[in-house]
């Protein structure tokens, strides 16, 4: 566990809100490593550009950040890195320099736990209380020995202790009190759908490793015994997706999980389960593309890829999280779109927020799930003159599935054309008639359909729309624009494909000035909104060098447009 | 109640050229599953894409039709939901070892319990006759008009070097024989290969089932124990005037399946997904 993940849950146990993002180069070691928490008493979405305590184990981390830094920073940093002066600032900031190094050796620990002592010294300077963190510390080593879990809290409390007894007077850190609250969970998206896939009675995933999601894998991997999951390593993702529909075919719900260039892998299997009629969900985790791109750096690349995926014409569904908690939620929605509508389901996730810890109420981890399994076949009521049709044709387009080893289920699931039994058939009417069959799907979704959602004040003149884990960005931007005088609203999408074209309309129809914010660079929901409602939307937003959005950059830029 | 070849039956006729060597395999595998007592309902053969993978219209059993190379990880992904379910994979030299390669030598490895029945006869002929992996040097073909240049991949060397538990060499030509190893391989407990000489009478004009009958010998007739990789290795290299064919190599091994912890409460297909107990799961995160 990350020093940024048990200062998130210390602050979070008390009441505060976090959110805690991880920025690393593709390297194990070395390199620069940030990572960055925000902390508050209030609700807030994203990010924003006030840095006010930077903790710095070396000189490079300082000479990075000093740009970021306001008048009253405090700057915490171990003076055997190199001795900072005032006047090597811009700005008037506090430099507390705390022997990092030293304080650790003297309790024995190995040089890695500097990041213990900064933990300890960064809780004294906001002024919360030692037994927060050292509570956390507990928990995260409760497997281990006392003697380990007393060694990681006395040099927590070195670190501490060194700030209250130099620096009392000089913290003005601290937070305003915060309200009492239910618990909350703290943790990655990825974590989040990982959970979601359990609630949901996942009980197959083989995902091959691949940033970002290797926090999935860990999670599955973890918990598989636990839980009487099965989490497979394959080969590549090709392996990957074809175990998941073997797997799901065979009666279970199953899941894999890739980031773009998997995926690019894993296309045709789309088709096939799309041919197949097998539910299946992927998680596609987008970065920086094309190709090997920058592997760990954020981008929502991939819309209109995973709408298009696949050869042949056949329905699908897509979703897009925004945020953990919705990364949770949608998971399970996800699972039981795949299971009721017999097609492969998208979860749209992003480096950003997978790899970023989420502040969520454990009440929405807590709530019940009545699990839809669709049309599945009752064993004992199937016809015992082998005239089960596993490809029926029906007014819905959903047709019911036998598991193989259920009696007189016998089916070909068939990758060819098929007809209803799934014999191979060529026959220009049976091909006709499936093919609508599949597509008809597309309709029959349409009661599950959601259309955007609305952020901000509904009657302003100016219009956000955005998609996945830019919402946070936005919804925080709309703030900042409040406070300046100049109302905003967000028509925000999570369920993107099948697009819902007249809500989207109901919603865009009459708007003032649009603009269009999205992680990539040719504002592919745009594109989407364009080709299925004739809106075209001037004014855009992309960003595209990899970072998230901070909040002031959009609402700057709506300012200077 | 006893299974019988004709349960297999369906309202299809092969569509295979008269002669051919899937002819062999798909009788054999009729009636070794007869003899199993695994009938229509009882396992799944998941087929791959070739002259070979056509035998779903006329084979009534649970069947997966999937992509082109693919049969190995799909027919993991079937046991691993319900390992009580026999799996049988009928794939081809040019499904299975050309496209699906990757997948063969890494199935291999994990020892799943499924039984691949390759059906080998050095060509892709779906696609009216082009090599394949396992062409030999020399061989004349519509991708090759002038013989192979590549060395041939040994779907046996490969299959005992990557960790494969059951290795076997089999004749479509000679019936009995094929079932009783189809027996075998699918009562072994873990990754059986049964790599099957299939004569293509239509765009093989070289090995036909008299070439192989001038040179196959039986390995159990003379006195050979399978029980060593090194030995097997040999003997899979042995190919010219004599062919060994029959048992090459069998040991047992925990399989792919025995190392889940999940399947002590039953096949994954047979647990419940309602009222999933996170508790203790979500304190790792507060």
């Amino acid at each position: 566990m990350s020093a940024g993940t048990m200062l998130s849950r210390a602050f979070s146990r008390i009441g505060y809100h976090v959110l805690t993002t991880n920025e690393y180069p593709s390297l194990i070691r070395g390199g620069h490593n940030l990572i960055t928490t925000r902390i508050s008493s209030k609700y807030f979405e994203s990010l924003n550009k006030d840095l006010h305590i930077l903790v710095a184990l070396n000189k490079e981390t300082v000479n990075l950040h000093k740009s970021e830094l306001t008048e009253g920073s405090v700057v915490l940093y171990d003076p055997k890195d190199y001795e900072w002066k005032t006047e090597e600032f811009s700005v008037p900031v506090v430099l507390m320099g705390v022997p990092l190094t030293e304080l650790v050796t003297q309790f024995k620990g190995p040089p890695v736990m500097r990041n213990t002592v900064a933990l300890g010294a960064t809780i004294a300077v906001l002024g919360a209380p030692l037994e927060t963190l050292s509570e956390v510390i507990h928990d995260q080593f409760k497997d281990k020995k006392q003697a380990i879990i007393d060694g990681n809290i006395a040099i927590a409390k070195a670190g501490y202790d060194y700030i209250i007894e130099h620096y009392k007077d000089k913290t003005s850190m601290h937070l305003a009190p915060s309200a009492k609250r239910e618990p909350h969970l703290v943790l990655y998206a990825s974590e989040a759908v990982g959970l979601g896939a359990l609630k949901a009675g996942l009980k197959f995933a083989a995902i091959y490793p691949m940033t970002p999601i290797n926090a999935l894998i860990a999670f599955l991997a973890d918990h598989a015994e636990k839980m009487n999951i099965v989490y497979k390593q394959p080969e590549d993702e090709i392996s990957g997706i074809n175990m998941a529909i073997g797997a799901s075919m065979a009666g279970v719900r199953s899941m894999v999980a890739t980031s773009g260039g998997g995926f690019a892998l894993m296309v045709e299997g789309v088709a096939l389960s799309g041919m197949l009629e097998v539910p299946i969900v992927i998680d596609l985790g987008m970065r920086v593309g094309p190709a090997t791109g920058m592997p760990t750096w954020t981008e929502q690349g991939e819309l209109q890829m995973v709408i298009h995926a696949g050869h042949g014409e056949f329905p699908r569904i897509v979703l897009a999280p925004s945020d953990g908690a919705e990364a949770y939620s949608m998971t399970i929605e996800a699972f039981q779109l795949a299971d009721y509508y017999q097609v492969p389901v998208f979860l749209l996730t992003d480096k950003y927020m997978n790899e970023s810890q989420w502040c969520a109420p454990l009440s929405l981890f807590k709530k019940d799930v009545a699990i839809n399994r669709g049309k599945v076949a009752d064993e004992s009521k199937l016809p015992a003159d082998g005239s089960f049709k596993r490809y029926s044709v029906t007014e819905d387009g959903i047709s019911p599935r036998s598991f193989p080893g259920m009696k007189n289920g016998v089916y070909f699931a068939n990758a060819y054309e098929h007809n209803e039994q799934g014999y191979v058939s060529d026959d220009p009417t049976n091909r006709t008639v499936m093919a609508g069959k599949r597509l008809k799907k597309l309709e029959t979704m349409k009661k599950d359909m959601r259309g955007p959602s609305v952020y901000g004040d509904r009657n302003a003149d100016i219009t956000f729309v955005s998609w996945g884990s830019s919402r946070g960005p936005v919804i925080d931007a709309i703030e900042i624009l409040k406070n300046k005088g100049i109302p905003s609203r967000l028509v925000h999408f999570t369920w993107m494909y099948p697009f819902p074209a007249e809500l989207t309309q109901t919603l865009l129809g009459n708007s003032k000035r649009i603009i269009d914010v999205e992680q990539n660079a040719t504002g592919q929901l745009a594109a989407l909104i364009r080709e299925h409602t004739g809106i075209e939307i001037k004014e855009k937003i992309l960003k595209f060098d990899g970072r998230p959005f901070y909040p002031e950059d959009i609402a700057e830029k709506v300012r200077n447009i | 109640m006893t299974v019988t070849s004709e349960d297999f039956k369906t309202a299809y006729k092969p569509t295979w050229c008269p002669g051919c060597g899937n002819f062999g395999i798909w009788m054999a595998l009729k009636e070794a599953l007869a003899k199993l007592g695994i009938g229509p309902s009882d396992g799944i053969v998941v087929y791959g894409v070739g002259c070979h993978g056509n035998m779903y219209d006329w084979m009534n059993m649970y069947g997966f039709v999937g992509l082109h190379g693919r049969t190995l990880p799909v027919a993991q992904g079937i046991k691993l939901a319900n390992h009580s379910l026999p799996v049988i994979v009928v794939s081809g030299d040019g499904d299975g070892l050309g496209e699906g390669g990757n997948h063969f030598l890494h199935a291999a490895k994990r020892n799943p319990d499924i039984t691949v029945i390759l059906h080998d006869n050095q060509l892709y002929s779906l696609t009216t006759g082009q090599a394949s992996p396992t062409a030999k040097p020399g061989f004349k073909t519509k991708s090759t008009p002038k013989g192979v240049f590549d060395a041939p991949v040994n779907p046996l060397l490969l299959s005992i070097a990557s960790g494969a538990t059951f290795v076997a060499r089999a004749f479509s030509g000679n019936l009995p024989h094929l079932i009783g190893l189809m027996v075998e391989a699918v009562n072994h407990k873990g990754f059986a290969v049964l790599d099957v000489m299939q004569p293509c009478v239509t765009f093989d004009k070289e090995h036909t089932y008299d070439w192989f009958r001038q040179r196959l010998y039986q390995l159990e007739s003379e006195g050979y124990v399978p029980d060593n990789k090194l030995k097997a290795m040999e003997k899979a290299m042995e190919w010219g005037d004599r062919i060994p064919y029959g048992i090459l190599y069998k040991e047992q091994k925990p399989t792919s399946e025995d190392h889940e912890s999940a399947f002590t409460a039953g096949p994954l297909v047979k647990q419940p997904l309602e009222n999933i107990d996170l508790e203790e799961v979500l304190k790792e995160f507060i």
